[in-house]
């Protein structure tokens, strides 16, 4: 059977078809729906973790255990996990093991480009990286075997364009396996020293063999046709270079993208005029085969930035580019917002109004930062603002009054916890905002151990974050309705007065969620405004500005009345409440 | 037969996602290899957002650069604006004349650009703009906007009426279908 498939529903559809049992996972995009879509199989376990470290985890256990078994995560999220994959590596696997890592060249939603194929390298695990939909399903089957028969997990690559572009896949049954029988083995598991020193050489042997595999392996394959040019690549490139060169040149196809192979190169190599290397974000396989002393062209004529697509090849090549007509008039940029009735916007709105230095962390909320609250001083990574904020107290006390951090409910559980125990534990003075709106959210809306609820929507364990908090150090925790900014704004001026580490958390659930009740919009009344735009300072969209006066879209209003609270001259009128 | 490309563009929560899989469902259901990308994540928060279709007989990028959309169906004003480098020589414009206006109009940083549509035409554009807002309204609902766009895109394809109408059953929710169609029904007549 044929379906069109998302590149992450593929990897699912895998997964399922090798038999895999246990998946864990942190939602990150463009990496989410792999997990998603799993935990649709009934013969999968699947669950978010609270960050992509227990996930990996998680699945080593499962493997210990003898499960074949999967995580998936974005690029920055490999780096939270990067601490068991390094030893992983050395420890080897019982059941298959694959760690699914997807980037985000362009960054579409992230916070940088990083290419994870250096983790590969630096960890020494296989890497495989697939180029559409029917691959990613077909590899990760393989990605299972080679991680059984090489003892060693598997890192598997994925990139926006191949995780959120649906292409056929021919469906195939799953293959059961059988949980393989646990036994004790120290010299293998137990990675102190001793039996460290003794898996090194195993890895550095593996890494060979894994090299004469890639040798043969048809995860690697040659295509031959015109031979005055060859190219090199592998994922998305490889349909950017078929889809302007066809059959007139040939092409090394890389499915296995480390170890790299050096007779396979060495001999496409030799059968062509001029070799290219076509690889978004950084020159690793160009690297390659300058350390193994293959001329090629490579970064000096492709860039190490953001995405590629057909016509960057076009225009390297020196081929036409039909540019397209533009109008005339300027037109302005649409960045993403808050939406209306997020229950973000009151709580920066309070940050904003009184000036309020405000370390910022990754989720929805980020866009706090952006016209008009431009609410936030910085954004890092997931949970840098509860431990940034000591630090930036601790350097200087002078700014403790009037600098707060916000982070979110699902983030604070990810890495916001530590950071709040060095603040009670090393004692600074910091007010720490938790943005609690009972859900992940930015990734498009997954449970997390907040919220009550487990990744199929099965009643489960809520961490309550009060009790946590204390539970941590902080003896001042409150809550706040972000939907009221007087209340608000008093919390956080109170709590910054307090001489002594404080949390608020701001409780109100995201307006997305279905559950969530609506009130009937709020109607601007033209007699009653003057057109003072004090409305016009929170940045709800459902709000601009009509012939001098604001206007409310009522198709977009959900009457959370945080811009009635604006206004000075009641304009805003709430019929039939 | 050459790949065709359209492109689907509009603003995060106007329903893109679920036009460009109707489309995928049906391309498929015809034969052809088809191709869709699409945007998750931060750019679906109301920001300016865009689909690739791609069909033929083999395709191979998943995406749309300038000067190859055979079709831009614009789910609002200014974004046909942001996307027409994109269009080939004599593509076509398919476009919901409604106006959003983003972030800077909204904070007056910036002038929502009324007359796009007019320059594009002036400059020999093929534009064919519609009001699908009032259009889907009509049939029930504001949010069917994607659905009377996909309804104006027919006209110009040689898939017969009924083909889209099973696609139309096999992406929507059961819930939904009669809606949609009765959407479908109101663009393809309009």
């Amino acid at each position: 059977m044929k379906k069109l498939m998302l590149g992450n529903e593929a990897i699912a559809r895998g997964l399922y078809e090798a038999g895999v049992t246990v998946v864990s996972s942190y939602p990150g995009t463009p990496s989410t729906e792999i997990t998603e879509f799993a935990a649709k199989y009934d013969d999968i376990y699947c669950e978010w973790a609270p960050n992509e470290k227990v996930a990996c985890e998680v699945a080593f256990g499962a493997s210990l255990r003898g499960a074949r078994t999967a995580c998936a995560m974005k690029h920055v999220g490999l780096n939270v996990a990067a601490d068991p994959l390094f030893t992983l590596s050395y420890t080897g696997v019982n059941g298959g093991l694959v760690v699914i890592v997807a980037d985000d060249p362009a960054m579409h939603s992230s916070q940088n480009e990083q290419d994870s194929r250096h983790y590969a390298i630096a960890s020494k695990v296989p890497m495989l990286e697939p180029a559409d939909s029917m691959e990613a399903k077909e590899f990760i089957k393989e990605a299972y075997k080679i991680s059984e028969e090489y003892d060693t997990p598997v890192l598997f690559r994925m990139c926006t364009r191949i995780a959120h572009s649906q292409s056929t896949v021919e469906l195939c049954d799953r293959e059961e396996k059988e949980v393989a029988p646990y036994t004790k083995n120290a010299q293998k598991y137990i990675m102190a020293p001793a039996n460290a020193v003794r898996r090194h050489p195993f890895v550095e042997e593996r890494t060979k063999k894994l090299s004469t595999l890639g040798e043969t392996s048809p995860l690697n394959r040659v295509e031959m046709g015109g031979t005055d040019i060859g190219i090199i690549c592998a994922g998305t490139c490889y349909q950017y270079v078929k889809e302007v060169f066809g059959d007139s040149v040939s092409v090394l196809k890389l499915g296995l993208i480390n170890p790299l192979p050096v007779d396979l190169i060495k001999n496409f190599a030799s059968k062509v005029n001029k070799l290219y290397v076509i690889e978004e974000l950084d020159g690793i396989i160009e690297g390659h085969l300058n350390s193994i002393g293959v001329p090629c062209i490579g970064k000096s004529m492709f860039p190490p930035i953001g995405e590629f697509n057909q016509n960057t090849i076009r225009r390297a090549f020196g081929m036409d580019v039909q540019a397209g007509v533009t109008a005339s008039s300027e037109v302005p940029v649409r960045p993403p917002v808050m939406c209306p009735g997020c229950p973000h916007r009151g709580l920066f709105y309070a940050i904003a109004k009184h000036k309020i230095t405000c370390l910022g962390d990754i989720g929805c909320y980020t866009l706090g930062s952006a016209a008009p609250l431009f609410a936030l001083d910085s954004t890092l990574c997931m949970g840098a603002s509860v431990s940034g904020i000591h630090g930036f107290n601790k350097a200087a006390a002078d700014m403790s009054d009037k600098t707060v951090c916000v982070i979110g409910d699902s983030t604070f559980m990810h890495s916001g916890m530590t950071g709040l125990v060095n603040i009670a534990y090393n004692n600074s003075n910091s007010t720490v905002i938790i943005l609690d709106n009972s859900i992940t959210g930015m990734t498009g809306h997954q449970q997390n151990p907040t919220t009550g609820y487990n990744i199929k929507g099965d009643p489960a364990a809520a961490v309550n974050l009060e009790e946590l908090c204390k539970s941590l150090g902080i003896q001042r925790v409150r809550v706040v309705d972000p939907y009221n900014i007087k209340e608000c704004e008093d919390a956080i001026l109170e709590e910054l007065a307090a001489e002594a580490p404080s949390v608020i958390i701001s409780r109100r659930p995201c307006a997305l969620l279905k559950y969530v009740k609506h009130q009937s919009p709020v109607k601007v009344n033209p007699d009653k405004c003057v057109g003072c735009k004090a409305c016009m300072k929170i940045g709800c969209p459902a709000i601009s500005m009509k012939d001098g006066k604001a206007f409310v879209d009522f198709t977009q209003c959900v009457g959370c009345d945080v811009c009635t609270q604006m206004c000075h001259v009641n304009a805003f009128e709430t019929e039939g409440r | 037969m050459e790949t065709k490309n359209i492109m689907i563009v509009g603003v995060g929560g106007q329903g893109s996602l679920l036009a460009s899989k109707l489309l995928g469902t049906l391309l498929v259901s015809e034969g052809y290899d088809v191709k869709v990308s699409e945007v998750h994540g931060m750019s679906q928060r109301g920001g300016s957002v865009v689909t690739y279709v791609r069909f033929g007989d083999k395709v191979y990028s998943p995406v749309i650069s300038e000067g190859e959309a055979d079709f831009i169906v614009s789910f609002e004003k200014l974004e046909a604006a942001r996307h027409a480098a994109c269009l080939k020589k004599d593509g076509k414009i398919i476009v919901n004349l409604q106006e959003i206006d983003p972030m800077p109009v909204v904070t007056g940083a910036a002038e929502y650009p009324n007359a796009v549509v007019d320059e594009l035409k002036s400059k020999g554009v093929f534009v064919d703009g519609i009001d699908a807002l009032s259009l889907a309204t009509e049939a029930g609902s504001a949010k069917a906007v994607n659905i009377v766009l996909m309804a104006r895109v027919a006209k110009y394809f040689d898939i017969p009426y009924e083909k889209w109408i099973a696609a139309i059953e096999k992406t929507v929710k059961p819930q939904f279908v009669e809606l949609n169609k009765k959407a479908f029904e109101i663009g393809y007549n309009y």
